[in-house]
C-alpha cells in the first residue's frame, strides 16, 4: 500500500464528473457535470453571500448552535426545501428522458439509474422526513403547551445527522457516483460482486447516518408528548396533529431499527466480506427484502400520519368548526400505526412464498383502507354544516381529498396479490405511491407550510401566488401521474430508461408536460416566498392568530418567544384556545411571572453534522484514518459535553414580563379581523369572534 | 416517612434526592424508549441468526457443534449475571446515599466482571477465527458475528460509560446529572444481561440442540 | 375547480385508451389477455375497482358539493360549529368500509388460491416443463424433456399448461409474460415456479421488470403460443439450426451482454434474427446452476457471470 492509498483511499481525479464531461461531452455527461457545477457554484455563492452580508456570526449564534425547537424545525424545513428542489428536477429529468425514450433518449442508462436512485432516496429521506420532522419540531411543543422538547440537545444532534446524510448525497453529485440500485438498494445487485464501486456505499452511509438521527427524533417526540404536556392537557385533549405525531414517533422508534440493521448488514457484506445477502455461501437476499420493508412500509405511514394531522387542523380551522369524530380520528391513527407493521410483505408478493402468506398480508393491507377511509369521511363531516373559507391550505386539502381516494383505490387494487403479480414493478406502482405521497404527504406539508408560516415568521404568505402554486401542484400531479397508471397497465416496467413500444409515447409525453407543471409549481413557491418577504409589512400578524385558530400554538405571539409561553397555559378542554376565545378568557394577564430556565446553545449538533459527513465520506472512499478521526471526534465531544455543568441559563422574570406585557398591549390595540377579510392587510392576527349572520 | 412517588419504571432514587429524582422522570423514561428501539435491533439480529441456522446457511462450513464452547459461554453468563448483581448493589448504594465509597467500590467490581466477560468472549472469538470460522465463511457465521459481537460492543460501550461515570463521580461529585446517568447506565447494564440470556439460550443452547 | 374538470377529462381519456384494446400495446398487457390466468387477473382488477368505488365515489361527489354548499358567504346554509359526533354516522363510516373490505377479502382469498402461480391452472393436459435461467440481460429457456434450449423465444403449444421453473445466474430479476400470467421473482441459488397457458396462437411479449443494469430494458423475449404441429416444427428447427449449449457457449450467453451481443457471437443465419437456438443441453443443467451457489465454497466475482469485469468496475 503506498502513501496515496493510505491518505486518500480509492479517491482520485477520475471521481470528478466534471472532468469526465470535458473529456467526453455527451448529453448525459454534460448534465451530470453541470449538476456537479451547480452544487459547487451554489455552495460558493451561499458562502460568499453570507460573508458579504456578515451573517456568519448570527448564523452560528442564532441558528446552527441553537437548541430551540422552533429554530431546529425551521432548519429542517429549509434543508428539505433545498433537497426538494433537487428531487423535483431529477424527477422532471426522468420524465423528459422517458418522453424521448422510444428506442433511446439522451441519458446514459447508468445516469438514469443514478437519477431514480437519488430521486427516491432524496424524496423519502431528505425531503419528506425532514419536512415532517420540521413541522413536528416547530408545532408539537407549542400545541401541547411546552417550552421545548424533552431533549433539546439530542434534537439538535438529530438535525445534524440528517443534514450529514443529505450532505453525503449532495457530495455524491460532485465526487464519484451515487448508487444505481434504486432507493431500496436490493442486493445482490448492490453487493460487492455486482457493484464494487462507491455508489451503494454512498447510499448506505447517507441513509444509515440519517436513520440514526431519525431514531433519536422518534424517541424525542414520543417522550416530549408523554412528559412535557401543559397542566390539564390530557391525552384526549391533545390536538389531532399532536396525536398523529405520537403515532409517527412510535413508528419511528420501532421502524427505524430495521433500516439500521439492513444498511449495516449490507455494509458488512460490502466492507468485511460477510455473507448476509450474497449469492454464495449461504447468504439470503430475501432477508434483505424483509428487513428493508419492515422499515419501509411503516415509513410511509409515519410520513402520512402527520400530514393527516395537518389536514385535520386545517379543515377544522377553515370550516370554522370543531373537528368531527375526534375519537374516531385518534383510534384510526392508532390503528394505522399498528397495522402498518403487519403488511410489509405486500412489497414482494411475487417472491414465491405460499398462497396463504400472500392472502394474510393482502387482507391486512386492505384493512388499512378502513381507518384511512374513516378519516376521509371524518374530514368531510367536519366540512358539513361548516362555514368554509376557501384558503390556500383548503385548496391543498381539497386536492388531497379528491386525489388521495384515487391513490387509496389503486392501493386496494395493489393489495390483491393476484393483481399485484401483473402491475408489480411497473409504472402503475410508481403512479400509486406518488399518488399517496404527493397529494397525501406533500400537499399536507405544503398546506401546513402556508398555515403555520405566519406563526413562525410573523407575516402571512401571499395568497394569490399560493393559489397559483397549489393549482399547479394539483394539476401537475394529475397530468404527470395518471398517464403512468395507464402505462403500467400497458406493461412499462418502472426504472426503464427507454422502451420499444410506440404506443407508450403519447403517455410519456403527457407525463413530461405534467412534470413541467410541477417544476413551475416549485418555481411559484419560490416566487411566493420572495413576494411575501418583500411585502411582509402589509402581511404582518404580530398578535399571532391570523386564521382564528383553535389550538394552543395560536395563543402566543408570532413569532413566539424562545420559551413559547410566558406562563404555561392551564388546559381545561380540547380546542383550548377556541374555547377561551369564546369564553372571553383568551390572552389572560398573569398575576406574576417567574424566571424561565432554558438550555444553553451548543455546537454538538454541528460537530455531529460535520463529523458524520466526514465519517460517511471517508468510509465511502476507504480513507480509514479519516473515518476513525471523525468517529472519535464525534463520540469524544459528546462525552466532553457531559462534563459541562453550565448547560442552562435563566431568563429573568422581569424580561419575560416586559416582553409579554408588550405583546398583550398589541393584542389589546389590534382591531379584530372578521374571517372575510382574513386575506387582507387588515388581518393583524387578532380574530374577531362573530360570524356574519349565523343561522343555526 | 412520606409515601414515595414513583416517577418512572425501575428503581427510583426517591423523593429524598430532590432535583435528581424529579429530572429522572423524563430522562429515565426516554432511556427506556431508547432501549425498546435497541431491542428491535437485537430482535432482528436474532431472527437473522435463526434463519441462517440450517445447512444452507452454514454452506458446508463449521456449525455450532464444531465451534461453541458451552463451558466458556456458561462462565460468561455467570460473570455477566454477577456483574448485574453488583451493579444492583451500586444502585442501592446510590439510592440510600451510602456515600461515594461503597458506590465506587461496587462500580469497580462491576467493571472488573465486565472486563473478565469480554476477555472470555474475545478468547472464544479468536479461537473461532483461528479455526477458520470467520464471518466470510458462511451466512450462519455472518449472522453469529453480527449478533454476538454486537452485544460485546454494547458491553464495551457500557464499560467505557462506567469508567466515564467513575471519573465524573470524582470530578463532578454526586450531582443530579451524575445520579441520573448512573440510573440509566444501570438500566443499560441490566438490559445487556437480558440480551445475553437470549444469546445464551438461542445462539448457544438452541444452536447446540 | 379548473383542475377538477381537467383531471376528470384526463382520467376518462386514459380509461378510454386502456379499455380500447387497439390502443393498448396489444401483446404486452394483461388488459388484452391471451390466457386464462391473465384474463382472470383482469377480471379481478375490474371487480376490485368497481367494489371500491362504493367508498370512493361519494368522496369525489361530496367534497366539491360541501365546498360549494357550505362556502363562507352562503349564509343560507346551516352552521353547526359545535357539532362533533353522531353515533349512527360513525357506525356508517366504520361499518361500510369494513363491509367492503370484508367482501374484498373473500374475493382476494379465492382469487389467490385460484391463481396460485405454483399450481397448474389446467390439469387436463400433460404439463410442458420449461426451465428458465435469468441472465444479464437475457432469458435462457431450457426444455429438459426435449433436450433443447433457446434465448429470445419461449415457444409452446396453445391450450397446454406450461410449467416454468425459474432461477437466476446473476442478480435478482422478475419474470413476466403479462398477456398470459403474472410475474415471479427469479433468484440465484433458488427456484421459483410459474404456470401459464395461451388460449390462441400469438406472440406475447415477456420481460424482466426488476432493474438489473444498463441492458435492463432490452431483456425481452417473445412467448409464442402455437399449434402442436407448429411447436413440433419449432423444436425440430431448434435441433437442426442450434448450437450445443456447452460450457463454452454458456460462458458467452451468461456474460454481461444483451441478447443481440450474444447472438453476434453464437448466432447463425439459420436462426431467427432475435433468437438463439441450442440443439443440446447438458444433463441436469438447470439444477447445476442452482447448485453452484450451494457448493460450500465461495463463488468469486470472476465466476459470477453478471459481475462487471474488473476494468469496467473502476470506481463504479
Amino acid at each position: 500500500m503506498n502513501l496515496q492509498d493510505i491518505a486518500l483511499g480509492r479517491l482520485d481525479w477520475n471521481a470528478l464528473p466534471i472532468l469526465k464531461a470535458i473529456e467526453n461531452p455527451t448529453a448525459s455527461e454534460l448534465i451530470g457535470g453541470g449538476a456537479a457545477g451547480v452544487v459547487i457554484v451554489g455552495g460558493l455563492a451561499v458562502v460568499i453571500l453570507i460573508t458579504w452580508c456578515g451573517w456568519w456570526r448570527p448564523l452560528w449564534k442564532d441558528w446552527l448552535t441553537s437548541v430551540d425547537h422552533k429554530r431546529i424545525g425551521i432548519m429542517y424545513i429549509v434543508l428539505s426545501m433545498i433537497m426538494l428542489t433537487r428531487g423535483v428536477i431529477e424527477g422532471a429529468l426522468m420524465r423528459t428522458q422517458q418522453a424521448f425514450g422510444l428506442d433511446g433518449g439522451f441519458l446514459a442508462p447508468d445516469h438514469f439509474a443514478e437519477l431514480f436512485s437519488t430521486h427516491g432516496t432524496i424524496m423519502i429521506f431528505f425531503v419528506a422526513m425532514p419536512f415532517v420532522s420540521g413541522f413536528i419540531n416547530y408545532i408539537m411543543p407549542l400545541q401541547i403547551g411546552a417550552r421545548d422538547m424533552s431533549f433539546p440537545v439530542m434534537n439538535q444532534i438529530s438535525l445534524g445527522l440528517t443534514a450529514a446524510g443529505a450532505a453525503l448525497i449532495m457530495i455524491s453529485l460532485v465526487i464519484g457516483q451515487f448508487s444505481t440500485g434504486g432507493w431500496t438498494a436490493y442486493p445482490p445487485y448492490t453487493g460487492k460482486v455486482f457493484n464494487p464501486g462507491v455508489g451503494p456505499d454512498y447510499w448506505i452511509w447517507s441513509v444509515g447516518i440519517a436513520g440514526i438521527g431519525s431514531t433519536l427524533s422518534g424517541i424525542n417526540f414520543a417522550v416530549t408528548i408523554y412528559k412535557e404536556r401543559a397542566p390539564g392537557m390530557t391525552l384526549f385533549r391533545m390536538p389531532l396533529f399532536t396525536w398523529t405525531v405520537l403515532c409517527a414517533a412510535i413508528i419511528l422508534i420501532f421502524a427505524m431499527p430495521p433500516l439500521t440493521v439492513a444498511t449495516l448488514m449490507l455494509a458488512a457484506d460490502r466492507y468485511l466480506d460477510f455473507h448476509f445477502f450474497t449469492n454464495d455461501l449461504g447468504g439470503n437476499m430475501m432477508n434483505y427484502a424483509n428487513l428493508f420493508w419492515l422499515f419501509g412500509h411503516p415509513e410511509v405511514y409515519l410520513l402520512v400520519l402527520p400530514a393527516y394531522g395537518i389536514f385535520s387542523e386545517v379543515i377544522a380551522t377553515f370550516s370554522g368548526k370543531r373537528l368531527y369524530g375526534y375519537a374516531s380520528l385518534v383510534y384510526a391513527s392508532l390503528a394505522i400505526s399498528i397495522l402498518s407493521f403487519t403488511v410489509w410483505l405486500h412489497h414482494f408478493f411475487t417472491m414465491g412464498q405460499g398462497a396463504n402468506v400472500n392472502i394474510a398480508f393482502g387482507i391486512a393491507t386492505m384493512f388499512i383502507a378502513v381507518p384511512t377511509g374513516v378519516k376521509v369521511y371524518d374530514w368531510m363531516a367536519t366540512m358539513f354544516r361548516g362555514r368554509i373559507r376557501f384558503s390556500v391550505p383548503m385548496l391543498y386539502a381539497t386536492g388531497f381529498l379528491i386525489l388521495f381516494v384515487i391513490g387509496g383505490l389503486t392501493g386496494v387494487i395493489l393489495a390483491n396479490p393476484t393483481i399485484d403479480y401483473q402491475v408489480h414493478n411497473s409504472v402503475f406502482l410508481v403512479a400509486h405511491f406518488h399518488n399517496v405521497l404527493i397529494p397525501g404527504v406533500l400537499f399536507g406539508l405544503l398546506a401546513g407550510y402556508h398555515y403555520w408560516f405566519p406563526k413562525a415568521f410573523g407575516f402571512r404568505l401571499h395568497e394569490g401566488w399560493g393559489f397559483v402554486a397549489a393549482t399547479l401542484w394539483i394539476v401537475g400531479f394529475a397530468v404527470t401521474f395518471f398517464p403512468l397508471y395507464v402505462l403500467g397497465i400497458m406493461g412499462l416496467p418502472r426504472r426503464s430508461f427507454s422502451y420499444q413500444e410506440a404506443a407508450f409515447d403519447p403517455f410519456t409525453l403527457v407525463a413530461m408536460c405534467g412534470a413541467g407543471l410541477i417544476l413551475s409549481a416549485l418555481a411559484t413557491l419560490v416566487i411566493q416566498l420572495w413576494v411575501s418577504v418583500r411585502g411582509r409589512d402589509s402581511l404582518r400578524v404580530p398578535v399571532g392568530d391570523p386564521w382564528n385558530g383553535r389550538t394552543l400554538e395560536w395563543a402566543t405571539s408570532s413569532p413566539p418567544p424562545e420559551y413559547n409561553f410566558a406562563v404555561l397555559p392551564q388546559v381545561t378542554t380540547r380546542d383550548e384556545f377556541a374555547m377561551s376565545k369564546a369564553n372571553g378568557t383568551a390572552f389572560p394577564t398573569p398575576d406574576r411571572f417567574a424566571d424561565i430556565t432554558m438550555p444553553r446553545n451548543t455546537a454538538l449538533g454541528m460537530i455531529m453534522c460535520i463529523g458524520g459527513t466526514l465519517f460517511g465520506f471517508a468510509l465511502v472512499w476507504h480513507i480509514w484514518w479519516l473515518a476513525l478521526v471523525a468517529l472519535v471526534t464525534m463520540l469524544g465531544s459528546w462525552v466532553a459535553g457531559t462534563f459541562r455543568t453550565d448547560r442552562h441559563r435563566t431568563i429573568p422574570a422581569a424580561q419575560v414580563a416586559a416582553t409579554h406585557v408588550a405583546w398583550l398591549e398589541q393584542v389589546a390595540t389590534a382591531t379584530p379581523t372578521t374571517r372575510d377579510s382574513e386575506a387582507s392587510s387588515r388581518n393583524t392576527g387578532r380574530a374577531a369572534l362573530d360570524l356574519p349572520e349565523i343561522s343555526a | 416517612m412520606t409515601a414515595q412517588t414513583s416517577s418512572h419504571p425501575g428503581m427510583n432514587l426517591g423523593d429524598h434526592h430532590g432535583e435528581a429524582h424529579r429530572t429522572a422522570e423524563t430522562l429515565v423514561f426516554g432511556f427506556w424508549v431508547f432501549l425498546m428501539s435497541d431491542l428491535i435491533i437485537f430482535g432482528l439480529m436474532f431472527a437473522t441468526y435463526v434463519t441462517m441456522l440450517n445447512p444452507m446457511g452454514m454452506a458446508g462450513g463449521p456449525g455450532p457443534k464444531d465451534l461453541f464452547d458451552l463451558n466458556s459461554a456458561f462462565i460468561q453468563t455467570m460473570l455477566l449475571l454477577t456483574s448485574s448483581f453488583t451493579f444492583g448493589m451500586a444502585s442501592l448504594a446510590l439510592r440510600h446515599e451510602q456515600g461515594k465509597g461503597p458506590l465506587i467500590l461496587w462500580l469497580i467490581v462491576t467493571l472488573c466482571l465486565g472486563l473478565a466477560f469480554l476477555g472470555f468472549e474475545l478468547s472464544d472469538f479468536s479461537k473461532m477465527l483461528a479455526a477458520g470460522a470467520t464471518p466470510a465463511r458462511s451466512g450462519f457465521l455472518s449472522a453469529f458475528f453480527g449478533l454476538v459481537p454486537l452485544h460485546g460492543l454494547h458491553v464495551t460501550a457500557g464499560l467505557i460509560w462506567l469508567i466515564i461515570m467513575l471519573i465524573q463521580i470524582g470530578t463532578l461529585g454526586l450531582v443530579s446529572p451524575v445520579k441520573t446517568r448512573l440510573l440509566r447506565l444501570g438500566l443499560f447494564w441490566h438490559f445487556l444481561d437480558i440480551i445475553w440470556i437470549g444469546i445464551f439460550s438461542v445462539v448457544y443452547l438452541w444452536g447446540l440442540a | 375547480m379548473a383542475f377538477l374538470s381537467r383531471f376528470i377529462v384526463l382520467t376518462i381519456l386514459a380509461i378510454g385508451v386502456v379499455i380500447h384494446p387497439d390502443l393498448a400495446a396489444a401483446d404486452a398487457s394483461f388488459w388484452t389477455p391471451a390466457g386464462p390466468v391473465a384474463a382472470d387477473q383482469k377480471a379481478h382488477f375490474i371487480r376490485v375497482t368497481l367494489l371500491t368505488m362504493v367508498a370512493v365515489v361519494p368522496v369525489l361527489v361530496l367534497v366539491p358539493l360541501m365546498l360549494w354548499r357550505y362556502r363562507y358567504r352562503n349564509t343560507k346554509a346551516k352552521f353547526t360549529p359545535d357539532w362533533e359526533y353522531s353515533g349512527p354516522l360513525d357506525l356508517l363510516m366504520w361499518g361500510v368500509p369494513v363491509v367492503i373490505v370484508a367482501v374484498l377479502s373473500v374475493q382476494l382469498w379465492q382469487s389467490v388460491k385460484r391463481l396460485d402461480p405454483y399450481r397448474p391452472v389446467d390439469t387436463s393436459t400433460p404439463i410442458l416443463h420449461v426451465q428458465v435461467v435469468g441472465l444479464d440481460w437475457k432469458w435462457l429457456f431450457v426444455y429438459p424433456d426435449l433436450g433443447i434450449a433457446s434465448i429470445g423465444e419461449l415457444a409452446f403449444p396453445t391450450n397446454r399448461q406450461v410449467g416454468l421453473s425459474l432461477t437466476s445466474d446473476t442478480v435478482m430479476q422478475s419474470f413476466v409474460v403479462s398477456a398470459l400470467a403474472g410475474q415471479i421473482y427469479v433468484m440465484p441459488g433458488m427456484t421459483t415456479n410459474l404456470h401459464l397457458e395461451a388460449d390462441a396462437p400469438g406472440r406475447f411479449q415477456g420481460q424482466n421488470t426488476q432493474f438489473n443494469g444498463e441492458g435492463f430494458t432490452q431483456q425481452k423475449f417473445d412467448a409464442i403460443g402455437m399449434s402442436e404441429q407448429a411447436f413440433e416444427h419449432w423444436v425440430a428447427s431448434v435441433r437442426d439450426t442450434g448450437v450445443p449449449l456447452d460450457p463454452a457457449s454458456y460462458e458467452v450467453v451468461s456474460a454481461r451482454s444483451t441478447q443481440a451481443e450474444a447472438r453476434g457471437v453464437l448466432g447463425t443465419d439459420a436462426m431467427p434474427d432475435d433468437a438463439l437456438y441450442f440443439s443440446s443441453v447438458p444433463d441436469d443443467f438447470f439444477n447445476s446452476i442452482v447448485a453452484r451457489y450451494h457448493a460450500g465454497v465461495a463463488v468469486s466475482a470472476a465466476h459470477q457471470p453478471g459481475a462487471p469485469a474488473p476494468l469496467e468496475a473502476g470506481t463504479r
